[in-house]
């Protein structure tokens, strides 16, 4: 059961695959001018670029051919020229890959980590903590991350100076406390709506008919709520971690640029901006892939934990 | 924040207890605002006390006072002034999304759930296919290929957004058609575009208006987002998006009162529209 | 009564139970006294919202959060409502409760197995083994032939009429020694539902279990139940054998129950329904009869003061014209 669910699963990822890098081939087609105008990002080139841009997206071939080759190449890492910078695609994201993951990866725990922990305890004690739980996140949970990232660093790096509000860092922990304003506001929204999920989760959990069942056979309290109340409420809560972590990967962008890191969403926007097509590409390709596979797993995580689900649908 | 993890937190809201729907504070408040945001949209240009466009530069961030109540951003420019004429183009972004989402949303979702079988089957397929690209990566792209402005990026994000419309949708249809009263208007003999026009859309009203609300708060954050990276409205226009990026470096320098105001604009605006979207949703839940 | 309390496993005396709603204090139920002997089947009926669960929660002490109790509860001589602790545990056991919608009242993200075997894993230390192997006998005691099967399934792959079974087997594997179904059958189609039936009226025999049976139902509590207590809107109405309930109701209250029921044989062409709308006790007039505004044979002499019980003929009616209306009732309301 659980199996064919995976495996139907992983044949819509590959048909998700396909099609998103289909419409992210086809691009360059549709842009206004012809092929090698977009691809230049309308830039007047050597001719002897010309004829490098001609040859490596086939462009005497018939669509789905230069399809096929370009799709090819980028499953095998090769992705193409950056017309501005006149290197390697592949190599410009290989160097900035590790700033959006780590930023991504930091956002994400610390949604998990203070998202679900503070809906858990505004969850099981009604009371002060609950009630300005509610109010803080009604209003996080609408912050834009780009509001929000000015915010922190109008009170954090300008007026307490505690984190510093632009660049990279070097070395590990230097690393860690330049991505801790981005990871934050990256977060902020997604924790919020994460705590206001799992709060009324295990609300509504913790009411259930079977939970009096369990309550009537004396099952201890402590166990009644790991066993009976966390353990159900984990299904919605895995669900909306998931979906709002995946979303990170691609708002991580608009914090890339606010502080300034050197990361792929940054890339992709500055690219986007001198219209240096095979750039936004190759990153484009990168990001659905990643969004696609972590939607993935938070519908196999989902299955895992519910018996009940049938193929491929989602808590709805 | 994203859409999907906006609208899905709605499809998990489920989960909340069902509070009565009252007319409460918050309900008149978030109404308030989004009543005077729209105001402002229409209006703003008579509502502006200077022109928006004219840069004093000797006037560089210049801080408030009781004729520039906002006082001046980094260009010079009367920041009231600006951030009257910006609601114009912020609203106007997300409110056609929004209609072009809900529409184009509503219809494939009465469609997939009215006919069923293999064309039910292509529309949620083609529907599982598009949530592999977030909004704002595709409006990115969009952007990218078809060149900055407010039009490739509301295309992109009503492409991307329908998808989470449509699915919560045709739940809602499957449930509607499975009524009895559906039933007895087929043996009446009545057509299938009647019936889902006279009959299901309007059940499903509720939910359509719940969810419009809701996507129009998210839809603001995303573009006002894309035009603070400088893909979406192009300066000088007058945008919140814009105002927060021009003025940037502002809270570095010690001037955050421009950017911080364009930003507070966004932040009200979106949480009065997800506030009542929140209970036009449980009012919905409650009358089912 | 009290000469019967010597003897009682379970007493209710004068409990009243208060719940809060939307800030203020409501009644659900309202002096309620009666007992229940080791080994005896008692059957609860009347209308819904006359209180039948809560009483049933209240003796298991599942009201909701905010419920005030006035009276007392004695559990095998023990206060029910003071235990604490290891005592707790103890009357948990004890007492077992059947719910009307199995579906909703058994974990649906843990197998049949652990829901089975929980109580004794964690309350008795009994070992998994040893557990799942009771448990599975105790299925094949509610017809259930290949337990080691199910104990591997979860709730949704078992329909209604199976999990119900699967729910009183549970209830017996802690050996309690009084039941509390609470519409065991309701949720269950008709065959389905004489079959449970079937099997939890043996089996308490067998077990010599006393019981707490909950039904909308006269005939099905008359069926398998020795005595049957009979509310209205929080209070109990009449106490009767369930022999007589039937042929000689002391309440008209319980007479039109009875005349209410669908029933194939007798001539009248339609259902009776009875006049009104079931009462809450909170909304209930206070110094008449509740049922007055209701009954057929309501005089002035109803409206005056809250009727108490009275014994007649061997059981109890709270109707000041019970005596006088002896033998009339079914006649009044056929007629
Ligand atoms: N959680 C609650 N809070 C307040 N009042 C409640 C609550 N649960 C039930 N009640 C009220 O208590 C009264 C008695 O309810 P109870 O569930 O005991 O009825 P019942 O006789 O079991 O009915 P049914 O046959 O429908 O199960 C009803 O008026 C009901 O509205
Ligand atoms: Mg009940």
């Amino acid at each position: 059961m659980h199996l064919r669910f995976v495996l139907r699963r992983l044949a819509m990822l590959a048909v998700s695959l396909l099609v998103a890098s289909f419409v992210i081939f086809s691009a360059i087609f549709l842009a206004p001018g012809n092929p090698i105008a977009a691809l230049s990002g309308g830039r007047s080139l050597p001719p002897e670029s010309l004829r490098t841009l001609e040859v490596r997206y086939h462009l005497d071939q018939p669509f789905l051919v230069q399809y096929w080759y370009w799709l090819s190449n980028a499953v095998h890492g090769n992705l193409g020229l950056s017309i501005t910078l006149r290197e390697n695609v592949s190599d410009l994201i290989a160097s900035r890959i590790s700033t959006t993951a780590g930023l991504v990866l930091y956002a994400s725990i610390l949604i998990i980590v203070l998202g679900v922990s503070l809906g858990i305890l505004s969850g099981f004690r009604p009371g002060l903590l609950d009630t300005s739980t509610l109010v803080v996140t009604a209003v996080s949970a609408s912050l834009p991350a780009f509001v929000a990232a000015i915010v922190l660093i109008l009170v954090f790096a300008v007026q307490l100076q505690w984190f510093p509000s632009l660049g990279n860092g070097i070395g590990f922990l230097d690393q860690v406390r330049h991505l801790t304003l981005p990871a934050f506001a990256l977060a902020v929204s997604s924790l919020a709506i994460v705590a206001r999920v799992t709060r009324s989760a295990i609300r509504e959990e913790a009411r259930r008919e079977h939970v009096q069942t369990a309550i009537s056979r004396g099952i201890p309290t402590a166990q009644l709520i790991r066993r009976h109340v966390l353990r159900n409420a984990a299904i919605p809560i895995t669900t909306i971690s998931g979906i709002t972590v995946a979303s990170l990967i691609a708002v991580a962008a608009v914090v890339e640029v606010v502080f300034g890191l050197a990361g792929l969403g940054a890339y992709l926007v500055q690219s986007a901006q001198s219209k240096d097509l095979a750039v936004v590409q190759g990153i484009s390709l990168l990001l659905v892939t990643a969004f696609v596979l972590v939607n993935v797993l938070v519908d196999v995580l989902y299955a895992v934990l519910d018996p009940r689900v049938s193929l491929g649908s989602r808590a709805q | 924040m994203s859409v999907a993890a906006g609208l899905a937190a709605g499809a998990v809201r489920r989960y909340r207890a069902g509070r009565r729907f009252r007319t409460s504070p918050a309900i008149v408040v978030s109404g308030s605002v989004i009543v005077a945001a729209t105001v402002v949209a229409v209006a703003g240009p008579l509502l502006a006390p200077y022109n928006p466009d004219l840069p004093q530069l000797s006037q560089y961030f210049f801080g408030p006072s009781p004729e520039h109540l906002l006082g001046f951003d980094a260009s010079g420019r009367d920041v009231m002034s600006r951030l009257l004429y910006g609601a114009r183009t912020s609203m106007l972004g997300p409110l056609a999304v929004t209609l072009m989402c809900m529409t184009l949303g509503s219809l494939l979702a009465v469609t997939a759930a009215w006919r069923g079988g293999a064309l039910d089957a292509v529309i949620s397929s083609g529907l599982d296919i598009l949530f592999a690209f977030p909004g704002i990566l595709l409006a990115v792209l969009a952007a990218a290929v078809f060149g900055a402005g407010l039009v490739a990026p509301v295309l992109a994000l009503s492409v991307a957004y329908t998808p989470y419309v449509a699915r919560v949708l045709r739940g809602a249809a499957l449930r509607e058609r499975a009524q009895l009263y559906v039933a007895a208007l087929e043996v009446q003999g009545a057509s299938g575009v009647a019936i889902c026009l006279r009959h299901l859309i309007p059940n499903l009203l509720h939910l359509i208006v719940a969810q419009a609300t809701t996507l129009f708060g998210y839809a603001m954050v995303d573009l006002a987002a894309i035009s603070f990276l400088g893909l979406g409205v192009q300066p000088p226009n007058a945008d919140w998006g814009v105002m927060v990026s021009e003025n940037q470096q502002g809270i570095i320098q010690g001037f955050p009162l421009p950017a911080l105001a364009a930003g507070i604009c966004i932040v009200v605006v979106v949480v009065a529209f997800n506030i009542l979207g929140e209970r036009l949703y449980e009012r919905g839940e409650a009358r089912q | 009564m009290n000469a019967e309390i010597g003897g009682a496993l379970l007493e209710l005396d004068g409990v009243t139970v208060r719940l809060p709603v939307e800030g203020s204090m409501r009644a659900v139920l309202q002096e309620v006294s009666f007992v229940i002997r080791p080994g005896e089947a008692i059957g609860l009926v009347g209308e819904s919202g006359s209180g039948k669960s809560m009483t049933a929660r209240a003796i298991d002490r599942l009201l909701p959060p905010g419920a005030a109790v006035n009276g007392r509860i004695r559990f095998g001589g023990r206060d029910v409502m003071t235990l604490a602790g290891a005592d707790l545990k103890r009357f948990r056991s004890e007492v077992a409760m059947i719910f009307q919608d199995p579906r909703a009242h058994i974990n649906p993200v843990r197998r049949i197995g652990d829901y089975m075997t929980e109580a004794l894993r964690t309350n008795a230390g009994v070992p998994v083994s040893e557990a799942s192997s009771r448990a599975v006998a105790l299925l094949k005691s509610v017809g259930i032939d290949d337990g080691e099967r199910r104990l591997r399934q979860y709730p949704h792959e078992l329909s209604g009429g199976l999990l119900q079974r699967v729910m009183i087997a549970t209830a017996l594997l802690t050996k309690p020694r009084l039941l509390l179904a609470d519409e065991p059958t309701t949720a269950l189609d008709v065959t389905t539902q004489a079959e449970v039936l079937a099997i939890l009226d043996d089996l308490r025999t067998d077990l010599h279990l006393a019981m707490l049976f909950i039904t909308h139902n006269l005939e099905v509590a008359a069926a398998i139940c020795d005595r049957t207590v009979v509310m209205y809107a929080g209070q109990i109405v009449e106490v009767r054998s369930s022999s007589r309930l039937h042929t000689d109701p002391l309440h008209p209250y319980t007479a039109a129950l009875a005349a209410a029921r669908p029933n194939i044989e007798a001539t009248t062409p339609r259902l009776l329904a009875i006049p009104g709308r079931p009462l809450s006790a909170f909304e209930a007039p206070a110094g008449e009869c509740a049922f007055a505004p209701r009954c057929p044979h309501a005089l002035d002499v109803c409206r005056q003061a809250r009727p108490a019980l009275i014994a007649l003929d061997g059981g109890l009616s709270r109707c000041v014209r019970a005596e006088e209306l002896r033998g009339r009732l079914e006649v009044a309301l056929h007629g």
